[in-house]
């Protein structure tokens, strides 16, 4: 099963790498992480995404939970949450009916083209990790993607829950 | 007023209370050695001739008292060298602070001589470590690693120091209090669980106690043996629980696992209540998982919530100390006044004693060569089962921890999760540091010795009077048991013939050697040199060469499948 854990830790050099380390030194699978500072410089807040049964999520939150650095673990998938990711797509248009088209692609999935040069447009689409695998998947039908670029979820609790 | 890293540093340890530092200089811890020099009245300095020793050493010094190891070593090499050490107090979660000197901070990130990221390499086997970036740092870091080196479930915490930040100068303030906000160990027993943990004790017919090290850790011995007598319930130890309960004791079955005895391995698996009292149900303890206690219901006390349900799902689990746990527990179960099924219990201690009539760990000694088993059991004797006894890795540790029968905690001191050879001898002079007056026994092997051999110096420049038992069968024993049960007696590069001659080589090191060939003499030579109490007496005992350990669970067979003979 899927889990989105939120990670709150110490802004400290060093949190990471405990974190990923601990990941690897384990063998728990990571789909994808995502980390930054916060509102308070001294906590950075990651978001990572990855498969494993009940039993494992349990061990894997309770061994992240054990790492000094870490504040706090809360696995958001179990409550009703909100996920983003951010992709930026550099692809060329090749006719003027192509960039019509690409355009068109954009406003459906609610993207924005925020560079274009020579024909080669850059576009930035953000939602859920479902609507980018579905934008890539339309571009792809009509035209040849030279880059893309994506961030992994980052993830919130709806409502009053917080971290 | 303001004082230099290094001068903070030694401020640190007498504000610690560290009386007895082991380490070896170099370059980069110079300006902390200088101050240990001018400190020596205050902190004792123990030099170890190797690095691993000196971890080794500060472990041992941490198992046998209540309080954390410390030890000092250099940057690069040094550190490196100390990695075995605090991978091993990992495993068994020894209280351990290591300082490791690092190379000036200008430097850092440019392959400078004797650099190594000491932080990077050791982050999956310490409890927590630190690079201190500023000498503003330093008191405060020194102090939380104190704090998480002796709280919670222990274990090793490295500070790395760099060498420029020790001449660096700032206003010294020791901070008696810390407060690391994602850090608060769960201490007590949650109510509710302690009720439902009695619930289970009180239906139980076939309980089993099994207790393990973090009894010793928690110093809860007392504690246990309160409530194992107030139930009247069978109890096993783990290797790293032995002496938590007295051997000595009615109730108790030995130790239990791979090479634990029969009736211990039998209780476990035919009991309808486990009840775990720190112990991690590690895979030497269970065999295999899948035939593990099949009908039995779990209780399980631990410190570490990680440890609950990680390897076995249990039904009750409590997180806390055990030294307030089991007190919490008497207490419920005085409250409630009742008593379990003692009709079933009768009847289950009668099935046990059918197991013990066993007598799994018979063995018998001939005229003509000596058995290691013998051998421990004549030392057991004649210490009055009062020594501390430090051993390797191998069959040695195994015929140590079923033939010394240790009736008090803190007095077996062995590498259990790593299985670390060369631990015995400079563990064991840890020991005897903390220990000046004591019998410290080194029961170790032909093979282990000579990891760590250097240490016979050590004890001789500090007048360390150890007896060392080697257990010489000439083989690397564990490893060529499994060969000839496993791979058809094909004893693939473990044979150990060629090796030194061991009474020269303990006299070369200005101790007494001894070497024991016959049965007849084993007694007499344990004698001879436990009254030689000022001396450093290595026995070197011609033992038995394909002799095996049994009883024996094979890996992957369950409890109840045991190689008797
Ligand atoms: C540092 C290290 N290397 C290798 C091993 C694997 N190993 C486990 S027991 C053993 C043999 C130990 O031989 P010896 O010390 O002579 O003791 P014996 O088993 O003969 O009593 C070996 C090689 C180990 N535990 N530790």
């Amino acid at each position: 099963m899927r889990h989105t854990l939120s990670i709150l830790m110490e802004n400290e050099s060093g949190a990471l790498s405990r974190v990923a380390g601990l990941f690897s030194a384990r063998g728990y699978n990571i789909e994808s992480l995502n980390v930054a500072v916060t509102e308070d410089p001294t906590l950075s807040r990651l978001t990572l995404v990855t498969h494993a049964n009940e039993q494992v999520v349990e061990q894997i939150m309770k061994q992240l939970n054990k790492l000094i650095d870490v504040v706090k673990v809360v696995d958001i998938a179990g409550n009703s949450h909100i996920e983003r990711g951010l992709m930026l797509v550099k692809i060329k248009a090749s006719t003027i009916d192509s960039c019509i088209s690409i355009k068109q692609i954009t406003d459906i999935f609610r993207g924005r083209i925020i560079d274009v040069n020579e024909l080669i447009y850059t576009i930035q689409v953000t939602g859920g990790m479902d609507k980018l695998r579905a934008f890539i998947g339309t571009l792809q039908q009509e035209h040849t993607i030279l880059e893309v670029v994506r961030s992994g979820a980052v993830g919130i609790m709806r409502g009053k829950h917080t971290l | 007023m303001k004082l230099t890293g290094a001068e903070i540093f030694i401020e640190c340890l007498k504000a610690e209370k560290v009386d007895t530092i082991f380490g070896y200089p170099g370059g980069a811890v110079l300006f902390l050695y200088d101050e240990l020099y001018k400190a020596q009245d205050d902190v004792h300095h123990i030099l170890a001739r190797h690095e691993q020793g000196a971890i080794h050493a500060a472990e041992g010094y941490a198992k046998s008292t209540d309080k954390p190891g410390v030890a000092i070593v250099t940057s690069g090499p040094g550190a490196t060298n100390a990695v075995t050490g605090i991978a091993d107090a990992y495993l068994d979660s020894v209280p351990l602070v290591v300082f490791t000197g690092q190379v000036p901070r200008s430097l850092i990130g440019n392959d400078a001589f004797q650099e190594v990221d000491i932080v990077g390499i050791t982050r999956p086997c310490v409890k927590h470590n630190y690079l201190v970036t500023k000498v503003e740092d330093l008191a405060s870091t020194i102090k939380k690693a104190f704090y998480l080196a002796t709280s919670g479930r222990p274990g090793p915490v490295l500070v790395d120091i760099p060498k420029d930040l020790t001449t660096d100068k700032t206003e010294f303030v020791y901070p008696y209090e810390v407060n690391i906000r994602s850090y608060n160990p769960t201490v007590k027993g949650h109510p509710k669980q302690i009720k439902n943990a009695v619930d289970l004790i009180l239906e139980s017919k076939k309980p089993m106690i099994y207790s393990g090290g973090g009894v010793i850790l928690s110093h809860a011995s007392n504690d246990l043996v309160e409530f194992t007598q107030l139930l009247g319930y069978p109890i096993t130890n783990t290797l790293m629980g032995l002496g938590a309960y007295p051997a000595s004791d009615k109730q108790y079955l030995g130790m239990l696992g791979m090479h634990g005895t029969y009736e211990a391995n039998l209780a476990m698996h035919g009991s309808d209540l486990v009840i775990a009292i720190g112990a991690r149900f590690d895979d030497r303890v269970t065999g295999n998982i899948e035939k593990f206690c099949p009908d039995a219901k779990i209780i399980h006390i631990d410190i570490d919530p990680a440890s609950i349900s990680k390897n076995v799902v249990v039904d009750v689990p409590i997180v806390g100390e055990v030294r307030n746990i089991l007190p919490q527990l008497i207490k419920e179960l005085k409250h409630r006044g009742e008593k379990s099924d003692q009709k079933a219990l009768a009847q289950w201690w009668k099935q046990i004693a059918e197991w013990q009539a066993e007598d799994c760990l018979g063995y018998i000694q001939g005229d003509d060569v000596i058995k290691a088993q013998y051998v421990v059991q004549k030392f057991w004797e004649l210490t009055k089962g009062d020594a501390y006894v430090a051993s390797d890795v191998g069959q040695h540790q195994m015929w140590a921890a079923q033939f010394y029968r240790f009736d008090k905690p803190n007095r077996w001191i062995n590498s259990g999760g790593l299985g670390t050879m060369g631990f015995g001898l400079p563990a064991a002079m840890g020991v005897q540091v903390a220990h000046p007056d004591a019998t410290v026994g080194c029961i170790t092997g032909d093979g282990s010795i000579q990891m760590c051999i250097q240490e016979l110096t050590t004890c001789k420049q500090y007048d360390l009077p150890l007896k060392i038992l080697n257990l010489n069968n000439s083989f690397l024993g564990m490893v060529r048991q499994w060969q000839e049960f496993f791979y058809d007696k094909r004893y693939a590069m473990v044979d150990m013939t060629v090796q030194p001659d061991f009474v020269k080589l303990a006299e070369a090191y200005g101790h007494v050697g001894m070497r024991i060939e016959k049965p007849a003499d084993v007694e007499g030579a344990i004698k001879e040199a436990l009254a030689m109490k000022d001396r450093l007496v290595f026995m070197d005992f011609v033992t038995q060469k394909e002799s095996n350990v049994y009883p024996m669970i094979p890996a992957s067979a369950g409890q109840n499948e045991m190689i008797l003979v």
